[in-house]
């Protein structure tokens, strides 16, 4: 059930350690993108509900700029058609799943890092709450990313329309990690921020299973 | 015909009853509405702007459902009739919005201040821009109907968050949100029965006006779609781009 996913995993895994690209270029545009954001403010402090919805618009735009790799780069080589021959639509959603989740992981946790040292609002005071939150919005933000990155690749990989498509499928997701994580900045604790988690968790939920439903029309045309 | 005719004078008295009938204090006869605390002369835009909001949802709803089946029965009338419900959606999102920004004006102090009805209103419009870029993008017929049609489903299932649950938690200004002690009652009981009457006729008028025009919309879209396979079908693949 998971191996096969787990092999197409590996082998993007693979391809990605070979050239590094994906990695790279997302580094270099979370360092731009901090900087930008620094640079701007040069040396006023911002306050907390700009420091939250900030670390969430970089998180947004990092996704967009890196995960449409996920399916225009079996486009590009022109191994579609072979992936399609070899397994199943459900296969390949899972594994360009766990990969782009992984990615996301990755990704964020630099973000995290980096914005927690250049940034000195961003004082987390419910810890677990900020992570709950963290990983929440990662799976979210991996699996809405995917089924448009899917769509995207169909349509002939346009690039600018992947976040013009994201954003609105996005939007309840960002909205409610931002005023979460205000509230892990706020030291609010777990039964105060039960609802924004429900709405978090429910999105995940409706999210995977929606994708992984729609998955196959977009794969088998 | 006649339902035209019919839908024709139903809409006319509601715009004329919607503007000219008056707000007092008392009200005794029945064309005189009662005064709503907190909404006074504004009251009047709730005949136009919800039946909009209301055509909007109704619209997307339409489009998904034709969405669905054409994803069950590849059948392209199914794409055509999606596509002008989001057209009309679109459309009457932009009403709601104008609307609703005139009246938050006149309530509020401002066209526009980010209260969670409005952050809604925008993803809505912002689910339809992406639907029509989408589109637009898009060369080969099935595959551009199959593309939004997913797509269509996958902004469906995020509309719920927008119109029922973010409003309920985020604090605003709109009548029912989740600091608003006059929520929901606004319709059951601060209006008065000819005012509830008004306010019913304004959205039956509108949603017959709405399934008419989709009607029209996409009859219009499947005739084109014919007559361009008609015209090209005994020449060779279309020359030139």
């Amino acid at each position: 059930m998971i191996a096969k996913p787990f092999a197409l995993f590996k082998k993007d895994f693979h391809s990605e350690l070979k050239t590094r690209y994906a990695i790279n270029s997302l580094a270099m545009f979370i360092i731009v993108a901090i900087s930008v954001i620094l640079f701007s403010i040069g040396s006023e402090t911002i306050n907390e509900n700009l420091t939250g919805g900030l670390f969430w618009v970089i998180i947004f735009f990092t996704a967009m700029s890196g995960l449409a790799r996920a399916f225009v780069s079996e486009e590009e080589r022109g191994t579609t058609l072979t992936l399609q021959l070899i397994a199943s639509s459900s296969t390949v959603f899972s594994g360009k799943f766990i990969f782009n989740l992984i990615l996301v992981f990755c990704v964020n946790i630099l973000i995290t890092l980096l914005y927690s040292v250049f940034f000195e609002k961003f004082v987390v005071q419910n810890l677990v709450l900020f992570i709950v939150t963290f990983i929440l919005g990662n799976i979210g933000l991996a699996s809405a990313s995917t089924i448009i990155a899917a769509i995207i690749a169909k349509a002939g990989a346009k690039g600018t329309l992947y976040p013009v498509l994201s954003f609105p499928i996005l939007l309840p997701l960002i909205l409610t990690c931002v005023q979460l994580t205000l509230f892990s900045f706020d030291d609010v604790n777990f039964v105060e921020a039960q609802v924004e988690l429900a709405i978090v968790v429910g999105y995940d939920i409706i999210m995977i299973t929606v994708s992984y439903l729609l998955f196959e029309f977009i794969w088998k045309d | 015909m006649i339902w035209k005719i019919f839908l024709f004078i139903l809409l006319t008295f509601v715009s004329i009853a919607g503007i000219a009938f008056p707000i007092v204090e008392n009200p005794s006869k029945w064309y005189e509405f009662p005064i709503i605390p907190g909404l006074e002369e504004n009251a009047k835009i709730i005949f136009f702007h919800v039946p909009t909001a209301w055509l909007t949802v109704i619209a997307f709803l339409m489009s998904t459902i034709f969405s669905f089946r054409y994803l069950k029965k590849k059948n392209p009338d199914d794409d055509a009739k999606a596509y002008s419900a989001a057209q009309l959606g679109m459309i009457f999102c932009i009403l709601a919005t104008v609307t609703g920004a005139v009246w938050a004006k006149f309530a509020w102090g401002q066209f526009w201040s980010w209260d969670p009805r409005q952050t809604s209103i925008f993803a809505l419009l912002l689910i339809y821009g992406a639907l029509f870029a989408l589109r637009s993008s898009i060369e080969t017929e099935d595959k551009r109907a199959t593309l939004s049609a997913v797509y269509s489903l996958i902004a469906f299932v995020t509309v719920p968050f927008f119109v029922f649950i973010m409003p309920r938690i985020m604090k605003g200004l709109h009548p029912g949100s989740a600091d608003d002690t006059n929520a929901g009652p606004i319709v059951d009981f601060q209006m008065n029965p000819s005012m509830q009457l008004i306010f019913f006729l304004s959205l039956t008028g509108f949603t017959i006006l709405f399934f008419w025009m989709w009607r029209v919309g996409y009859k219009s879209i499947i005739y084109k779609e014919r007559l361009t396979k008609q015209l090209l079908m005994p020449a060779q693949p279309v020359q030139g781009g």
